[in-house]
């Protein structure tokens, strides 16, 4: 994965495991062990904040960066878009298999069952 | 007029080859050969329907469509809307609607493939973005991504620098490895062959006319033959009972929550069997010389309407 998408990563993962705000600072402070310039992690978060995944409040003369969704509700869209249940079937992307109905399963075992009998 | 008519019925019979070819059987022996005769209707429906409409509203100008359209255009640069003043005057009110329909028509397919083209790309954008964000890598699965979610999904998708491919958590859970191969090797057949391109114009259509309930039905169709395009190449690497019993699989692990609207309509059979089907019983392949015929029958018709385009009667 590149450097950047990296980056984004390793911040949102801090983001997500504190309950509150954090600053630049505080962030950097939470990855000093990758050595970053703030700047950096200044223009990650700005980065996070245009692609919408990250809230930005200001608190005197710093801006405090939250998490705008919990990693799991991302997780859930992303599913929730693959499954094909947002009633807009269309071509961005492309499942293996849309989610089946109790029906359709049964059905399919009945098919499978089926060709694993002997011909007769 | 001649040419008016001779689109007209072009126009008329791409609609009823369209619904013989959604009822065919064929299509499952041969879903690529399906898949160009579906694009070559949907076009040719397009180019002879806007071909009829201007070469009966400019039949005045007894230039046919191209011609007639050349001599409007003349008529306008040099005095405007004006209609008394067109050489081929007078215009009826009929005429007049014919080319208003044509230039709408026309306006709202390709403002359809853009907006439709637009909300694909910010969709999978979207979706892009996040994945970098959540999903991880997996030594198991080379080459795909995976996503912590207990049902089982896999998908891919596509891009022309970023594409990937895409498999849950519950999904590596009820799979084999040589089912997940199987999975694999059908999503990357997605993703190579860029099957979401084929399926652009059909969706664009189907936004564009939401309430032509056909258009949806074409669209499905499509779709399972694309899925079974896929499969097709799977298969060339794996096994077809692999392939068959990971759809299974996903099948029995996934269906917890779905929302009445993907329910299979009707009595029909569901996508999903019809395609295990074929996997699990192979029938012939649709030979050659009836690939062929069709595809030859399909193009023949495209360049019929595309030459009554310059038919000057």
């Amino acid at each position: 994965m590149n450097r950047l998408g990296d980056l984004e990563r390793a911040v949102m993962e801090v983001l997500w495991a504190k309950d509150e705000s954090l600053t630049v600072r505080e962030v950097s402070r939470a990855l000093a062990d990758r050595d970053l310039a703030h700047t950096t992690v200044m223009t990650v978060l700005d980065r996070l904040a245009k692609k919408g995944v990250v809230a930005r409040s200001r608190e005197g003369r710093a801006w405090r960066y939250s998490p705008a969704a919990s990693r799991e509700s991302y997780v859930s869209e992303l599913m929730f878009e693959a499954l094909g249940q947002t009633g807009d079937r269309d071509a961005a992307l492309a499942a293996f298999v849309r989610s089946m109905s109790g029906n359709e399963a049964e059905a399919l075992r009945r098919a499978l069952a089926e060709s694993d009998q002997p011909r007769t | 007029m001649v040419s008016a008519a001779l689109l007209a019925t072009i126009a008329v019979g791409c609609l009823v080859a369209a619904a013989r070819l959604r009822r065919a059987s064929w299509p499952a022996r041969g879903p690529y050969v399906a898949v160009i005769t579906w694009q070559v209707l949907g076009l040719t429906w397009g180019i002879s329907t806007i071909g009829a409409l201007l070469a009966f509203g400019l039949a005045p100008y007894g230039k046919g469509a191209i011609g007639g359209l050349l001599a409007l255009t003349t008529d306008v640069s040099a005095h405007g809307l004006h209609l008394a003043k067109f050489a081929a005057a007078p215009f009826g009110a009929t005429r007049v609607a014919a080319v208003l329909v044509a230039f709408g028509l026309t306006l709202v397919l390709f403002c359809g493939l853009v907006a439709s083209t637009v909300h694909v790309v910010r969709t999978r954008r979207r979706h892009h973005d996040l994945l970098e964000l959540v999903a991880r890598d997996d030594p198991e699965v080379p080459g795909a991504r995976v996503l912590d979610h207990p049902a089982a999904a896999a998908y891919c998708l596509p891009g022309v620098l970023r594409s990937k491919v895409v498999i849950s958590a519950g999904a590596l859970r009820v799979l084999a490895r040589s089912e997940l191969s199987a999975v694999l090797a059908h999503e990357h057949a997605h993703l190579r062959q860029r099957h979401d391109l084929v399926l652009l114009p059909f969706s664009s259509l189907k936004r564009a006319f939401p309430r032509v309930r056909v258009l949806d039905t074409y669209y499905r169709a499509v779709a399972l033959l694309i899925e079974m395009c896929a499969d097709d190449q799977a298969r060339r690497e794996r096994s077809p009972k692999e392939l068959a019993t990971a759809l299974m699989r996903f099948g029995t692990a996934g269906n917890t929550h779905v929302p009445a609207g993907a329910m299979a309509v009707g009595d029909a059979e569901p996508e999903v069997v019809t395609r295990v089907s074929r996997l699990v019983t192979p029938t012939e392949e649709l030979s050659r010389v009836v690939a062929a015929a069709v595809l030859v029958s399909a193009f023949v018709l495209m360049s019929s309407a595309l030459a009554l385009w310059h038919l000057p009667m």
